[in-house]
């Protein structure tokens, strides 16, 4: 049990729990200590030594991050000599840095950037310690630069603490010391999952995304072809902040202006084929549900996952939703349907997709998802990618007119857009499963206990004619594997699993905290944009994904009926087993039908 | 027993193995053999000696001489004149003007008592000059906190550098409930210069395992760990021997002394990573980690090895503590000063005559240590400066000569004891080239774990390179300090805390030196 104690930050008493360390103390009370390696999502890797305070009684400071506050300490956070030490650290660590902050992806989001300028460093004070060495881009989603790395470690903190994929660890001593993949093999030969949560958390621009920024401009400027974009359910509450609207501003509409005005051909929604995802997956589950198969139906939308899945978890592979993510569904719906209901010629069509996410860009490069006969998504461009290319086109984005998105894949419910958030999918499956079972229509259409960023939720949900179905939602990979190993020991001893139906998502807080997603991703705005998606939800006139019109004619002019033979062909898909060292593909665990 | 005219101790350590010390063991067996002097000389296989000599050397009572370096083809005029006329061979002595002869001051030993006289290799000789008595002391005839008590009592400070009491240590991890409580010890011994672990743990194994049994009865714990560098193969391999003769004779193992006690001892070789000596890097090492630091708190003696309570001692720490529960913390306190008890194990290497091993009391000077023990200065050389306590040690000049070497007298001079290493540097050594040594070694052995340490021994060691290529300026020694100094504020670790130390005092000490090499 905490304790209280009372300590002292720069003369001023404070009551706090012992549980805390002077950093967590001083930021609860609204005292800043200069820091730069410590993130508050993150247990601190204590290694840059920025938030060094002095502590009455002790002869040299004290990292802030890691020390524990104790009754009685009197903390001090600015002193002549700390300042001194701080600015000469800084100095020393951007003398270790390629400094190209203009060219930089990061640049004003950069950390390091802020902290040199706040502590008012001199860049000449020390002389270039620097070795350059190459880039590691054999990656599809992300750009690892080691000329930028601080090597302070969040990285490889994320990775392996929270996301526990252990892609990244430490490599070589001393100043030669980094963050790399296992005998430097890079990230594709890893067993990295292409979450992007290092991306995310990276202070500075070491880590990003691999840019399709050039290829879509190309497209979206060639007279020969037509550019089809959709976005993800997260895009439209995470663009306008950085225009300076509130964090979590609801902006579909002027999403598809600015997509407009860049010059996209056709403005869809990924939201319609998270809808159709719904129909899907809803009906793969309803028919394992009677039959009484006893292996549970676990979703399919995360790419990280489904990677994460094929390299940690194979044997149960066949659990997973055959089910394509909303994303490939829309990519190969757009070189068929799409094609053929506007007479283009598919070979001209270029598919992009806006995503909060890096390992999209993985996904969509899937040689298996090419069922158009062709690459199904041509571009994935991350949520930050999307605002450099705002940006570029000069777009004010904060005081553009709303327009519509174009109409034919752009229709979608409530239960599309929370597909954006932990627990969205499951709730939406709920809504639409509960009718597929029963034939009548779910009233209560919140479900709280899905709702929200506790690691793994649990609800049971009495379903007529069924019993009690038990659902569990897990979002970040370190949750993930919490559930899959009692599925994993369940199957392996009883024969059954503790749930029917499983949601996971990669990313801590589901897509709106993708790896994708503007700088800053913390727990906190992860969790306003989630709340922004759950708003537009209520808001939204049609709320269950089985009553989206464009939904019921793409079943009556195209597809059929959900898991007809065409959508068995075009909507779903199979898995593979990966090698834990090398992320490579070992062999194939489940066949298409 | 036989009554021997002499005894010749041979030291094996890993210098005269590589010199072939056992064949010339065999040699020297079968020339006396030959001269028909078996049953008067004893050859004896032992320890380290208290000095150094290049390749074999011996020791021959009750004449108190010792040879050097010495080859199978010395064998049969040192037999014949030396063992079977009585008259030593000057040419193959130490100190062939028969000047010098170390001080062997075994009667003020404490740590180093037994090393050189009985065959480490042999419990019985152990038990032969009273070891073991002390466990069987604590064993069955003392509790726990009183066993913590002696030795706080005592004023027994932790050996390997930092000089924390070790009655204090063993004194937070004692009354802590759990299931399962450690002892370390930090045979790692890597500081640059001291090599006194090496040579306590070749000379008398026994009385380390001794002393590490009276720590884990007294903290309550019934596993204890050796971490020792995988080069001390000797080391190793006498421990190893030492452990199984302890399990054999039931002095470690279950129900020890039908006491109730269980205690295991286990070896575990590290890697030699410099930082690997520091007890919580040490400990991550130990658990099969990268050796990178842990933060403190919490402090190993709470949460140590695997998250448990641990207890990390030094083994020259852990050597004296035999002694203590043996005769009482009274008579270890009549060693060292009032503030430093008992003694301290150096290793004196450099520009003196006879480099070498001594224990002395705390508190005893440099100019002692030097003059008394180690010959004194190298013929036809004066002394400059002298680095002690190794590369986180401080540089010290002529006027420090009289400095008392303990912890207390030596903090007034912002100097360390360290682990007790002592490099005498002559008047032609560059004070510059010795700082840029140091400094490199920083460099290298800096764990990378934290960005003052990482970046700034990189930092130092370039300035250094720059200043001692002539290409430097006052200036850049001055940032050289002040990079230093942060990183002794900020540095997540001793490593990066400890290159201040060098630069500071050959900063101070030898001024005139960086301002004759740097540009004006």
């Amino acid at each position: 049990m905490a304790k209280t104690v009372n300590v002292w930050i720069d003369g001023n008493q404070l009551e706090v729990p012992d549980t805390m360390t002077i950093i967590e103390a001083a930021d609860k009370h609204g005292f800043y200590i200069p820091r730069l390696c410590y993130h508050p999502d993150l247990p601190p890797t204590a290694n840059c030594g920025v938030c060094v305070v002095d502590l009455a009684g002790s002869p040299t400071p004290k990292r802030a991050c890691c020390t524990p506050v104790a009754e009685g300490m009197k903390i001090t956070t600015n002193t002549k000599k700390l300042r001194s030490y701080r600015k000469t650290l800084v100095e020393m660590i951007l003398s270790n840095h390629e400094v190209v902050c203009p060219t930089c992806v990061a640049n004003n989001k950069c950390e390091l950037q802020t902290l040199a300028s706040n502590l008012g460093v001199d860049m000449e004070a020390l002389p270039s310690i620097l070795i350059k060495k190459p880039a590691d881009d054999t990656s599809l989603s992300i750009i690892r630069d080691t000329n930028k790395c601080i090597a302070c470690g969040r990285c490889i903190t994320v990775c392996n603490e929270v996301q526990q994929v252990y892609a990244l660890t430490m490599s070589e001593r001393g100043i030669d010391s980094h963050p790399d993949t296992a005998f430097a093999h890079g990230m594709a030969n890893s067993p990295c999952v292409n979450c992007g949560q290092c991306t995310v958390y990276c202070p500075t621009g070491a880590l990003r995304e691999r840019s399709e920024i050039d290829e879509v401009w190309d497209a979206i400027l060639d007279p020969e072809k037509h550019v089809i974009v959709q976005e993800a359910p997260s895009i439209r509450v995470s663009l306008g902040e950085e225009f300076g609207m509130p964090l979590g501003s609801v902006t579909p509409k002027k999403m598809y202006a600015a997509l407009r005005k860049i010059g996209f051909d056709s403005v869809m929604d990924t939201n319609f084929t998270a809808d159709l995802t719904i129909l899907e997956e809803g009906t793969e589950c309803v028919a394992k549900l009677k039959a009484g198969d006893k292996r549970p139906l676990i979703t399919s939308c995360s790419p990280g996952w489904i990677k994460f899945m094929e390299t940690y978890y194979p044997d149960l592979a066949d659990c997973v939703s055959t089910a394509k993510s909303p994303m490939s569904m829309f990519g190969v719906l757009s070189k068929t349907y799409y094609a053929q209901e506007q007479n283009i010629d598919p070979a001209k069509i270029v598919s992009v997709a806006i995503m909060p996410c890096t390992a999209k860009k993985f996904e969509a490069r899937r040689p298996e998802l090419r069922d158009s006969g062709y690459q199904d998504t041509d571009y994935v461009l991350t949520t930050r990618e999307l605002l450099r290319m705002i940006k570029e086109a000069g777009i004010d984005f904060a005081n553009l007119k709303e327009e519509e998105a174009d109409e034919g894949m752009s229709f979608y419910t409530g239960a599309g857009t929370i597909f954006g958030a932990t627990g969205g999918v499951m709730e939406a499956a709920i809504r639409s499963a509960y009718f597929l079972v029963t034939g009548e229509e779910l009233e209560n259409l919140d479900i709280d206990a899905v709702r929200g960023l506790e690691g793994v939720k649990e609800a049971t949900i009495e379903v007529p004619g069924f019993g009690p179905l038990k659902v569990a939602v897990a979002h970040g990979l370190g949750n993930a594997r919490k559930v899959m190993d009692r599925v994993r020991e369940g199957l392996n001893t009883t024969g059954e699993s503790p749930w029917h139906f499983i949601e996971i998502m990669a990313c801590p807080g589901g897509c709106v905290g993708g790896g994708g997603q503007p700088y800053g991703n913390d727990i906190a705005s992860r969790a306003r944009r989630g709340l922004a998606l759950y708003e537009e939800d209520r808001n939204l006139p049609v709320r269950k994904s089985h009553h989206n019109p464009e939904v019921t004619r793409i079943y009556e002019r195209f597809l059929g009926e959900p898991n007809s033979p065409l959508a068995q062909k075009l909507l779903h898909t199979h898995y593979f087993e990966r090698s834990v060292n090398t992320g490579q593909v070992v062999r194939e665990v489940t066949h298409k039908h | 027993m036989k009554y021997y005219r002499s005894h010749v101790l041979v030291s094996i350590n890993d210098t005269s193995i590589n010199a072939g010390v056992k064949d010339f063991i065999q040699a020297l067996r079968a020339e006396l053999a030959k001269t028909g002097l078996q049953e008067e000389i004893n050859v004896l296989e032992t320890g380290p000696l208290g000095f150094f000599g290049r390749g074999i050397c011996l020791t021959v009572y009750p004449e108190n001489i010792n040879y050097q370096d010495l080859k199978t083809e010395d064998i049969p005029e040192l037999v014949n004149e030396h063992f079977l006329k009585g008259r030593p061979v000057p040419r193959l002595m130490l100190d062939s003007d028969s000047k010098f002869s170390p001080k062997l001051n075994y009667d003020q030993r404490v740590v180093l008592r037994n090393s050189g006289i009985i065959d480490p290799e042999n419990i019985d000789e152990y038990i032969g000059v009273g070891g073991y008595e002390a466990w069987e002391k604590a064993l069955t005839q003392m509790q726990p906190m009183e066993i913590v008590e002696e030795v706080k009592a005592s004023g027994l400070r932790g050996r390997g550098g930092a000089g924390f009491p070790a009655g204090i240590k063993w004194s937070f991890s004692a009354p802590l409930e759990a299931e399962q409580k450690y002892v370390v010890v930090n045979a790692h011994d890597g500081e640059p210069g001291s090599f006194k672990d090496r040579l306590i743990k070749e000379g008398d194994p026994h009385q380390l395992l001794e002393g590490t049994m009276i720590c884990a009865r007294a903290v309550g714990a019934t596993k204890a760990w050796i971490y020792i560098r995988g080069e001390y193969k000797l080391c190793i391999q006498r421990l190893e021997k030492a452990i199984a003769q302890a399990r054999e004779y039931g002095i470690l193992g279950k129900n020890i002394f039908d006491s109730g006690f269980d205690l295991d001892i286990e070896i575990k070789i590290g890697a030699g990573a410099y930082v690997c000596g520091e007890e919580t890097a040490l400990i991550e090492s130990l658990e099969g980690n990268r050796g990178n630091p842990r933060w403190k708190p919490p402090f190993p003696g709470v949460e140590g090895l695997w998250r448990k309570p641990t207890v990390v001692n030094n083994v020259e720490t852990l050597a004296n503590v035999p002694f203590i529960i043996q005769n009482g913390a009274d008579a270890y306190r009549k060693f060292g000063t009032p503030e430093c008890s008992g003694t301290k194990v150096y290793t004196i290497l450099g520009d003196v005559a006879h480099p070498g091993l001594c224990e002395v009391d705390m508190g005893t000077t440099l100019r002692t240590i030097i003059n008394d023990y180690a010959g004194g200065m190298k013929k036809g050389f004066r002394f400059k400066a002298a680095l002690v306590g190794g590369a986180a040690g401080v540089i010290l000049s002529e006027r420090h000569l009289d400095v008392k070497m303990d912890f207390a007298s030596l903090n007034q001079y912002a100097a360390v004891l360290g682990s007790g290493a002592i490099l005498v540097m002559n008047e032609h050594q560059s004070i510059v080239d010795i700082l840029w040594s140091i400094l490199r070694f920083f460099r290298h052995e800096s764990c990378g774990k934290c960005a003052p340490c990482r970046n700034g021994c990189q930092q130092l060691y370039k300035l250094i390179n720059k200043i001692k290529k002539g290409n430097g300026t006052m200036d850049d020694v001055e940032v050289m300090l002040t990079v230093a100094e942060m990183m002794q504020a900020t540095s997540f670790c001793a490593l990066g805390q400890s290159p201040i130390m060098g630069i500071r005092s050959a900063i101070e000490n030898f001024k005139d030196e960086f301002i004759a090499i740097t540009k004006k």
